[in-house]
């Protein structure tokens, strides 16, 4: 059952479900960190509408620079920004902030130690009909694997609003990952959330069958896997690991003590991403079987995002199999 | 090129009417994508499909085609229509852009249509890929080659550092087979471009970069083919060519507005037309040819 210490939305199971996106929760984030702490700055390569740094932009046009579509550039001007007491924020697509501009983040950035935060919208294959070009299935393994950086994909757009704010105080260089679609909403204001600490939304204390790892959007796909395994009497629990880095290890030791059989779900290439980090971590503690959903090494392309979803494995009856599947290795 | 008559011109400015027309209808029937920079660039394309480009429609992978890079991958609508209406697939496959499993993809993919020289929407790497090709084509084919080597660029694209990496390895390498154009039609998603990030003077920078340049209206077939020719007749460097176009041209409403960059008709926008009656506007309008002629051609 719904972990109610989460206070997740009580209208989780609804058809009609809120929707919104999670880059909205963004830009409301930015424009309050903007009114709360007057050294943050924002920076964006020609999206700030699509990006929602609009918001921030209308609010405090002094405090915001329109780069032109020069992604690298945004990134170290940012960085020299930052090295004069900014907090700089920059955004633009995932796939060019941070895919094209990689190297300049790893170098002007996290290896000069300055705090920019680094918000790429339109992550994950359900921007849809844009097609591969536009769908950033890798930006986790690229942020990931960098020394200081701090990793973070939020569920919705309130966990996005909270992540952004959270940012500021960091003092690190952090990536937010932000959809552009309309999601479902899951968390409530009252719902906790500490950077770098995973949260049980699904299941209680104890022992459980199955447990399911998520991140992002697709959190709300495994609650509902979960829902529908629970009323059949077989144990699912629910880790949101909104944090990819640092990765809360002792929630997610904890979950595979207690369930001895994981699901990682995301909608990001298996290679390198939350699946990834997880079973780095867990093949050197306790070794554990896990069934990764994600995309398997393919390029997306064009479609809406549900037929992406189906077509890339990423659906509700995928995140079933795995489960199904993860159960007999046990 | 073959010489360029008054029947010709009439002939280029219905297909290039025809193009304007499928792009609206393919925009609508996608539910998405781009509307202003394919429209500006209809007249462009069609001079290239249907007079410019040495290409066999019919057999598309023949060697000796002149090589056609787009690096503003955003107004592939464009690029379909053309390629559609000159011979390459049916024109009604135009109305499955979009679409899952579609080969007309929301940016080129070659993959999917193998007919593309290249896949783009990431801004500003087509002019290196035209130079990856120029450079082949002089090693293996030296000074006998015929090939031109055309690249295709939108002007807000041009802030993207990687374009002027390119222009000036093609200054120094004299590539006098590439032939780039540039569609100037002063919008990017934020704005006007020399509120974004000024270009200007675009000609100048382009030329002290050791290219020659042309600048022209984008919206006049002689103008276009003229300086092509120029352009084919420069032999020690690369040559651009500036085409000022009309965002949106042909749709009253979308012009000179960068708001139409990423809207389609039917969208809610302040101060447009009613967005039930975008549609019918923008292909009453095209049809008519802007009120020139008072029955709807289909
Ligand atoms: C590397 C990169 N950054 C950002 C974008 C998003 N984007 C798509 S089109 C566009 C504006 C391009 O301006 P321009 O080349 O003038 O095209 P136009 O709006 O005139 O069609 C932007 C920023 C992109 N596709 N690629
Ligand atoms: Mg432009």
């Amino acid at each position: 059952m719904i972990n109610k210490l989460q206070k997740l939305n009580p209208k989780l199971w609804d058809k009609d479900i809120e929707q919104v996106p999670i880059r909205k929760g963004f830009g409301e984030g930015l424009l309050a960190a903007g009114e709360l702490d007057e050294r943050v700055v924002g920076l964006c390569a020609d999206l700030t509408e699509s990006t929602q740094m609009h918001l921030f932009r209308n609010k405090f046009p002094h405090r915001f620079i329109e780069i032109g579509i020069a992604e690298q550039n945004l990134a170290s001007v940012a960085s020299g920004m930052a090295a004069m007491g900014k907090v700089p924020f920059i955004t633009s697509y995932a796939m060019f902030s941070p895919g094209r501009n990689w190297e300049q983040i790893r170098t002007t950035i996290c290896y000069n130690n300055r705090p920019v935060i680094i918000a790429g919208s339109h992550a994950g294959i359900s921007v849809g009909p844009d097609g591969g070009t536009h769908q950033a299935i890798e930006d986790l393994a690229i942020m990931r694997v960098i020394p200081k950086m701090v990793v973070i994909s939020p569920c919705d757009h309130i966990e996005a609003r909270k992540a952004t704010l959270a940012s500021v105080g960091l003092k690190a260089p952090v990536y937010i990952r932000l959809a552009r679609e309309k999601t479902p909403v899951i968390t409530t204001e009252d719902s906790p959330f500490e950077i770098g600490k995973a949260n049980l939304v699904y299941g209680v204390e104890g022992k459980a069958d199955v447990g399911i790892i998520a991140t992002g959007a697709l959190v709300y796909r495994a609650l509902k896997v979960a829902e529908k395994f629970n009323k059949e009497k077989i144990t699912v629990k629910v880790l949101n690991v909104h944090t990819i880095k640092p990765l809360d290890e002792k929630a997610v030791l904890e979950l595979a003590k207690d369930c001895g059989a994981l699901v990682t779900v995301e909608e990001h290439q298996i290679a390198g991403g939350l699946g990834s980090a997880v079973a780095e971590y867990l093949s050197q503690h306790i070794p554990t079987p896990i069934e990764f959903v994600g995309v398997r090494d393919v390029f997306g392309q064009s479609g809406t995002p549900d037929e992406l979803l189906e077509y890339y494995g990423m659906g509700e009856s995928h995140i079933e199999e795995a489960v199904q599947k993860v159960m007999k290795r046990k | 090129m073959s010489d360029l008559t008054s029947e010709k011109i009439e002939l280029l400015k219905e297909k290039a009417n025809d193009i304007r027309i499928s792009i609206i209808e393919m925009l609508v029937a996608a539910g998405s994508g781009h509307s202003a920079g394919p429209l500006g660039m209809a007249d462009v394309f069609t001079a290239l499909y249907f007079h410019v480009l040495k290409h066999e429609p019919t057999n598309p992978f023949w060697e000796g085609r002149d090589r056609v890079v787009l690096s503003n991958g955003h107004i592939c609508p464009v690029l379909y229509a053309a390629m559609a209406h000159s011979g390459y697939f049916p024109v009604k496959e135009l109305l499955t852009l979009r679409k899952f499993q579609s080969r007309l993809q929301g940016h080129p993919h070659r993959e999917f249509l193998p007919y593309l020289e290249n896949s783009s929407g990431p801004l500003g790497s087509g002019l290196s890929q035209i130079v990856g090709m120029a450079l082949v084509d002089r090693i293996d084919n030296g000074q006998t080659s015929d090939k031109f080597f055309y690249c295709l660029t939108g002007d807000g694209e041009l802030d993207e550092g990687q374009n002027w990496e390119a222009i000036m390895l093609a200054g120094k390498e004299r590539l006098g087979k590439i032939i780039t154009i540039v569609d100037r039609n002063n919008i990017q998603i934020d704005g006007y471009t020399e509120d974004v990030m000024p270009l200007e003077s675009l000609s100048h920078k382009f030329e002290s970069f050791g290219w020659h340049t042309e600048e022209i209206d984008g919206h006049n077939f002689q103008a276009i083919i003229e300086a092509v020719g120029r352009a084919q007749a420069v032999f020690d460097g690369p040559s651009v060519i500036i085409a000022r176009t009309i965002p949106g041209k042909g749709v009253s409403y979308m012009e000179r507005d960068f708001k139409w960059h990423g809207n389609i008709p039917g969208t809610d926008i302040a101060g447009e037309p009613a967005k039930a009656e975008q549609v019918t506007i923008a292909l009453h309008e095209l049809r008519t040819l802007g009120g020139q002629i008072r029955s709807e051609h289909q």
